[in-house]
């Protein structure tokens, strides 16, 4: 026997709703909590390789750049698919009206992920490395992050067991995302064959091959979550089910797969690799276009529904998109690329999204998540987090533009044929705004990552009216 | 159905796009005797150790704190003493790993035998220099 009741209004949306829980929505707040913590340390060594840019001799006896970058870039990406996964968890028996196919399986995934990533964290520390862009720990521990991800596969494809006739886009996204992220992750182990390894032309272009695709490959969980809430939301379930949005969906799958190409016409592979790549990149246009389009109804909904806070993130990370799309498309064209590729205007491209998109929209999931679940704590701190998300956006726009400056300072450097540090000393005054407006993006998350973890570990004064074990929902609570 | 037969074709494109990657869009004709290609997977096998990526780029994949070592070999300004001194003893921001003689010259037939395969980036470099 389900039993609900509805709760007061919604202060957020105006109209009332009702409170489900779930017994795997535990589960969810601490894979949330998990996340958000991975992402303050990420930060904090973000900040410290930002220090080591200015000052040589900033830590360069036991936490040099060797260290403090991988650790800062694997905790960055650890944040968004583990904050994408605790999602997961939340959405999934919602959307599917029964409980979650393996609750242990959510607790298993969870020791798994943190036994690996305090694994990681010390072999970074102890100078142990594997050397690979992006998985710069020691090969072995990659099979430690492919066996924490099966757990979730597991209660993923056993909660939805998708009828495809009928099912929303997000479906599809959250799919490719999860058997893609085990494809690149395989890919990228490649090189441990001869066939790859001795080659360097093919080993750097199967490199940069699946590390485009994985990164497609969150991207796909995360705007499955986006536009999910975007269906909760605006309350419309058509838009998600419409053949627009599958076109949408087919083509971000063929970028996903065939995009990363523009990251290789410095490789001397074979000229069709490049016209394949470029060819794709260009799709992205229609993208474009379609945000164009869409444009002034995303400012007539930004204003409308101003006050609710997922709803400002996601109009926040609507501008990132927008601007990194058409950074990307312009740093696709062979032309401009031979400049900027190997610039700090790539770093601007891989933060800016990093930053702007996916964590706008993870920061979005996770309160459209609280504000469920303790809406009256969640309404006493919205002016702290208003806050926080406009430091963030603020410092970011810096951010960027300094990274892009010295790109640019690097370019000219290049031209002139400049040793390497005349450029390092000609960008100084870009690296300081960098490290600065760092710092103030350290303060804008963390504002809204105390605030998550406050309100994970909150007790809302919740009182169970009926407990049954075999309803699907199995307590009702007064605010 | 038909979302199934377009995400099925673009999973076999993907599929059959991947082996061309993995074998004739990637073939070079560099010919290596067994001892160079020791020598040159002992270089690599130490760059990745020592996480050299961290700070530099080959073929622009790497970190950005330190250049990029494509082209350092045959780089009028750099070229093998430079390599082999700041492999030694370190730069400004350059851990000084004191690597022995025998690491440093693994990590040098690594850089030589990257800078043979670029040739798609030295006449363009040469061509925008001049
Ligand atoms: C902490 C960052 C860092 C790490 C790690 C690092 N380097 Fe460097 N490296 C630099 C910087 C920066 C320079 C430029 C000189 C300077 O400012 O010290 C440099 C210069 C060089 C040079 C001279 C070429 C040039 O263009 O100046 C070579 C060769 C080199 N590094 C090889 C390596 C190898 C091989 C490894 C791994 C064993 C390595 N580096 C690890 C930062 C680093
Ligand atoms: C949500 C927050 C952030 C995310 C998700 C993130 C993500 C990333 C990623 C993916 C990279 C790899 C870029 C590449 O080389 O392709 C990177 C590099 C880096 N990030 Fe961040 N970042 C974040 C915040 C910050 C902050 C606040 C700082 C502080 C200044 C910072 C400093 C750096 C530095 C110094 C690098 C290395 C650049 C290099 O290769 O030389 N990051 N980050």
């Amino acid at each position: 026997m389900l039993t609900q009741q509805q709760l007061p209004l919604s202060p957020e949306l105006g109209k009332s709703y009702i409170k489900q829980c779930y017994n795997s929505d535990k589960a969810a707040l601490a894979f949330i909590a998990m996340a958000v913590s991975y992402l303050l340390l990420g930060l904090t060594f973000g900040v410290l390789g930002s220090l080591q840019y200015l000052l040589p001799k900033f830590l360069n006896n036991y936490l040099t750049f060797q260290k403090t970058r991988p650790l800062h870039v694997y905790l960055a990406i650890s944040w968004i698919f583990t904050a994408a996964q605790g999602g997961l968890y939340y959405y999934l028996p919602r959307l599917s009206n029964r409980k979650l196919f393996w609750l242990q399986g959510a607790w298993i995934h969870f020791a798994l992920q943190l036994l690996t990533s305090l694994a990681i964290i010390t072999a970074f520390f102890m100078g142990y490395f594997g050397g690979r862009e992006y998985l710069e720990f020691p090969p072995f521990m990659g099979i430690f992050i492919a066996i924490s991800w099966l757990p979730f596969a597991i209660n993923f494809f056993g909660t939805i067991s998708p009828q495809f006739k009928t099912a929303p886009v997000y479906y599809f996204s959250w799919t490719i995302g999860i058997v893609f992220f085990y494809i690149t992750l395989s890919e990228s182990y490649l090189w441990v064959f001869d066939h790859f390894n001795n080659n360097v032309t093919r080993d750097i272009t199967v490199q940069w091959k699946a590390l485009g695709s994985m990164v497609g490959s969150w991207n796909m969980l995360v705007y499955g979550t986006s536009l999910y809430i975007m269906e909760q939301l605006k309350g419309d379930k058509k838009i998600s089910r419409s053949p627009i949005a599958f076109f949408f969906f087919f083509l971000g799958f063929t970028n996903l797969m065939f995009n990363w190409g523009h990251h290789t016409y410095i490789v001397p592979a074979a000229p069709w690799v490049k016209t394949v790549a470029y060819v794709i990149s260009m799709t992205e246009l229609l993208i474009f276009g379609q945000i164009l389009f869409q444009f002034r109804k995303t400012i007539s909904n930004t204003l409308k529904y101003y006050y609710s806070i997922p709803f400002r993130l996601l109009s926040f990370a609507d501008i990132w998109i927008f601007l990194n799309l058409g950074a990307a498309i312009a740093i696709s064209i062979p032309a401009i690329n031979f400049y900027t590729h190997g610039t700090h205007i790539t770093v601007a491209h891989a933060m800016g999204t990093t930053i702007g998109i996916n964590t706008m929209l993870l920061f979005a999931s996770i309160f459209y998540i609280l504000q469920q679940q303790k809406p009256g704590a969640l309404n006493q701190k919205s002016s702290w987090i208003g806050k926080g998300v406009l430091i963030t956006n603020i410092s970011l726009i810096l951010f960027w533009t300094s990274l892009i400056g010295s790109g640019l300072v690097k370019i000219s450097a290049r031209l002139e044929n400049k040793a390497f540090a005349v450029m390092m000393k000609n960008c100084e005054p870009f690296f300081k705004i960098f490290a600065i407006s760092g710092i103030g993006i350290l303060i804008g998350l963390a504002i809204l990552i105390v605030t998550v973890l406050a309100l994970v570990f909150k007790k809302e004064h919740n009182l169970p009216l009926h407990i049954d074990s075999n309803s699907l929902v199995e307590m009702e609570t007064e605010l | 159905m038909t979302k199934i037969i377009i995400a099925c074709f673009l999973f076999i494109s993907f599929v059959v796009y991947s082996g061309f990657i993995y074998t004739r869009g990637t073939a070079n004709n560099i010919k290596l005797s067994g001892s160079e290609q020791k020598m040159i997977a002992h270089g690599k096998q130490i760059y990745q150790q020592y996480n050299c990526q961290a700070c530099h780029q080959i073929y622009g994949l790497g970190g950005y704190l330190g250049p990029d070592l494509t082209t350092a070999w045959s780089d009028p300004q750099r070229g093998k003493y430079l390599i082999k001194a700041m492999l030694i003893s370190g730069g400004n921001r350059m851990p000084a790993f004191q690597f022995n003689n025998e690491q440093t010259e693994a990590i040098i037939a690594y850089l030589k035998y990257v800078d043979t395969t670029a040739t798609s980036l030295k006449p363009r470099i040469r061509q925008e220099l001049h």
